[in-house]
């Protein structure tokens, strides 16, 4: 029963497992490079969240067309890989349609027809995807950030489920020509049963006419390997790739803010100290120092960050709903919400590598500010928050910028100078403005 | 006609507790546009008899300015030293005319011992019509209108319908801009943008709001923040001048309502 082709299968399937273990459970350690993201009340919304924007896409029906189109790329991925479980154990147990039985033929074939149908459409939607990017160049997609990998990324995702789609179509195809086959051919009816015939497949089983025997076999059996190894290669590829949004989008919802969007968080360690200031009754040299106060201000780095910050950018698929939508983007500005979650995922991934080089204390002379996002993009944001709006998974762009901001301003001096001249006016005189706060009632009586 | 303001220093002294607080803002305070704003609003307040005190010269700025610009030490004096003065008014209900000091001191406050209800002036008025304290004539009607957004109103605390409903209850005929309600278009002042030049692009975002207002050919341009009624009468002095009025909500019922 055990052959060539059985252990060849079962190493593969183990290693290209194992090897996803181990480089998601290194994304997983880089997120949690990130602090404490507080806590993680109601529940109930959260889930209702991952329910309606990861499971039913919500967001994504702001531009209905291309969210069909994506409902089916999603949809046939999940429901097509219920037959992964056949493949899978035909694979190692060296079995032909497995769960196959002629007791539940109508039901195997009903399966088998809807996969069919989906990864027609799928192949159709990432087709019309590939012009989306190429041809017709929607403009989100042109932007300066998605030069290199990350266009080469974005098509190398659809090329992928294109062939996936197409050798899975081929495999049936060739299996159905083999099943007419076995009419005539009786040593064939063992392996080929009769399953009744599948929509698509059935359609290019009838060009296979005069194919002979051992070639079809050959068709079905290369398409069968292509298919299955093409699939643990993608599995590996997520990892990599901008395409990890399939399996983190479902996490990220969940953690995605529920408070208003205006609300920004307050930083407890500053409250401690303006406390201190503010009360005459504390001796700050007598107060004990508490010990959770963190080394600095704000996010210089990405190891600053929190770890749903880290978890934000290991889920942007660089879609650019938020930089189409940024008002500083929009007119020209350096600034890019996308580019920010790029930016934040480049260098925690470069943390990373480093830390599995030089061991956990690994520090090097780059920061995620100035190396890779520049006061110029930080300075345009308005806090607008149509960034946050428009991420079809809940990702926060702003509170990244706030975190940096946070720490040019509190670490390094370095605001804007005009806008240090509005916070000395804010310390003396309780306004914007360098009006005399004894003023604050003269409107009442203008005129 | 003058206004009746009372500070909340001579509430305490009579011994009474006004209905709400009228938080004015730093800008509702300092800038001359935004002023009309505020008297405009307390107008509307005074026709409706309600009882408002303001803090006067014990208000500061809410710290909103700081906060986004990064700097958490400043908005935390702030906001620690308004909470102090606030909570010994006891202060249970505020309204303000600046979506800014709307979020911040209704979302912001919470967390540093300022827990307030804290509302628009578009609620506001809006209570007071359905409560039938004030009732509107509507001398504007038909005129053709549209409404911008304030971040931190809309988007930012899903106020969106209440302004449009003010539109309506005045009679006037709205005219949305593609960009509107969770799409809306910034005017380019939050995030302490209004307080510094713009970074180097193609054009000021003001601009590019104020072109779309502009398409939709009506004769004003509404909103409900003193930030963008400045950043959108800009845009209407580069692009257009004089052929647009840019109000505020609460203009508009005082000019509906020839208060």
């Amino acid at each position: 029963m055990f052959s060539l082709s059985n252990s060849a299968f079962l190493i593969i399937f183990l290693l290209s497992s194992l090897l996803f273990y181990k480089n998601f459970r290194k994304i997983i350690r880089n997120i949690k490079l990130g602090g404490d993201a507080g806590v993680f009340e109601n529940k109930r919304e959260r889930w209702r969240n991952v329910l309606f924007i990861a499971f039913g896409q919500k967001k994504m029906f702001k531009k209905p067309l291309v969210a069909i189109l994506h409902l089916v790329v999603y949809l046939g991925f999940v429901i097509i890989n219920i037959e992964i479980i056949e493949i899978i154990l035909d694979g190692i147990l060296g079995t032909h349609r497995i769960l196959f039985s002629p007791k539940w033929s109508s039901l195997y074939n009903f399966c088998i027809n809807s996969f069919e149908i989906l990864a027609l459409l799928v192949f159709v939607a990432c087709i019309i995807f590939l012009i989306r990017r190429n041809i017709i160049k929607i403009s989100r997609f042109w932007s300066p950030e998605m030069k290199g990998w990350p266009k080469s990324d974005a098509n190398l995702i659809l090329i992928f489920e294109i062939l996936l789609m197409s050798a899975f179509l081929i495999m049936n195809a060739a299996d159905l020509s083999l099943q007419k086959l076995a009419h005539t051919e009786s040593y064939l009816q063992l392996k080929y049963p009769n399953t009744g015939n599948f929509l698509i497949s059935g359609m290019i089983s009838s060009l296979m006419q005069g194919i002979s025997i051992s070639n079809l076999i050959l068709i079905e059996r290369f398409c069968w390997w292509f298919h299955i190894i093409g699939i643990f290669g993608f599995l590996n590829y997520l990892v990599i790739s901008k395409h990890l949004h399939i399996i983190l989008a479902f996490p990220n919802t969940y953690f995605g803010s529920i408070k208003p969007k205006g609300q920004f968080n307050n930083m407890s360690s500053v409250t401690n100290e303006v406390k201190m200031m503010l009360d005459p009754n504390i001796d700050p040299f007598t107060e004990p120092v508490s010990t959770s106060q963190p080394v600095r201000f704000g996010a210089k780095d990405v190891t600053d960050l929190n770890w749903l910050h880290l978890l934000n950018a290991y889920s942007c698929t660089e879609c650019g709903r938020c930089t189409a939508e940024c008002p500083a983007n929009v007119t020209g500005k350096k600034l890019s919400p996308r580019k920010i979650m790029m930016d934040v995922r480049d260098r925690v991934e470069e943390v990373g590598r480093g830390i599995d080089l030089k061991g956990k204390d690994f520090k090097d002379e780059k920061s995620l500010l100035h190396d890779f996002i520049k006061p110029e993009e930080l300075w345009a944001c308005t806090s607008c928050n149509a960034c946050v709006e428009a991420c079809p998974l809940s990702i926060d762009p702003l509170s990244i910028i706030l975190e940096l901001r946070r720490y040019s301003v509190m670490e390094e001096s370095s605001a804007p100078t005009e806008l240090n001249a509005v916070f000395s006016n804010i310390e003396n005189n309780g306004a914007p403005w360098q009006f005399s706060a004894s003023d604050r009632l003269n409107w009442k009586d203008d005129e | 006609m003058g206004l009746v303001v009372q500070t909340m220093a001579e509430w305490k002294n009579a011994n009474t507790d006004p209905e709400i607080l009228f938080w004015v803002g730093s800008a509702g305070s300092f800038d001359d546009r935004a002023k009309k704003i505020t008297r405009s609003f307390v107008k509307i307040m005074n026709h409706a008899n309600v009882k408002f005190g303001v803090l006067g010269t014990e208000e500061s700025a809410s710290g909103d300015v700081a906060k986004r610009a990064g700097n958490e030490f400043l908005f935390q004096m702030q906001a620690m030293n308004n909470i102090q003065i606030l909570n010994s008014y006891n202060i249970q209900r505020i309204v303000t005319t600046c979506p800014h000091d709307f979020n911040t001191l209704k979302n912001e406050y919470k967390d540093l011992g300022g827990e307030y209800d804290v509302l628009h002036h578009t609620e506001f008025i809006y209570e007071l019509i359905t409560k039938k304290r004030l009732s509107i004539l509507g001398n504007l009607k038909n005129k053709k209108i549209t409404y911008h957004d304030p971040c931190y109103l809309g988007r930012g605390n899903g106020v969106f319908s209440i302004p449009r409903k003010l539109i309506d209850i005045i009679g006037l005929q709205l005219i949305e801009m593609p960009r509107s309600k969770e799409t809306s278009f910034c005017c380019g002042a939050g995030g302490a943008q209004m307080f510094k030049e713009p970074e180097k692009g193609r054009e000021d975002i003001n601009i590019n709001r104020t072109r779309e207002a502009l398409n939709a050919k009506t004769s004003i341009i509404a909103t409900g923040c003193p930030f963008c009624n400045t950043m959108m009468q800009d845009g209407v002095k580069n692009l257009a001048e004089g052929s647009v009025d840019v109000l505020d909500i609460a203009e508009l019922i005082v000019q509906s309502e020839k208060l």
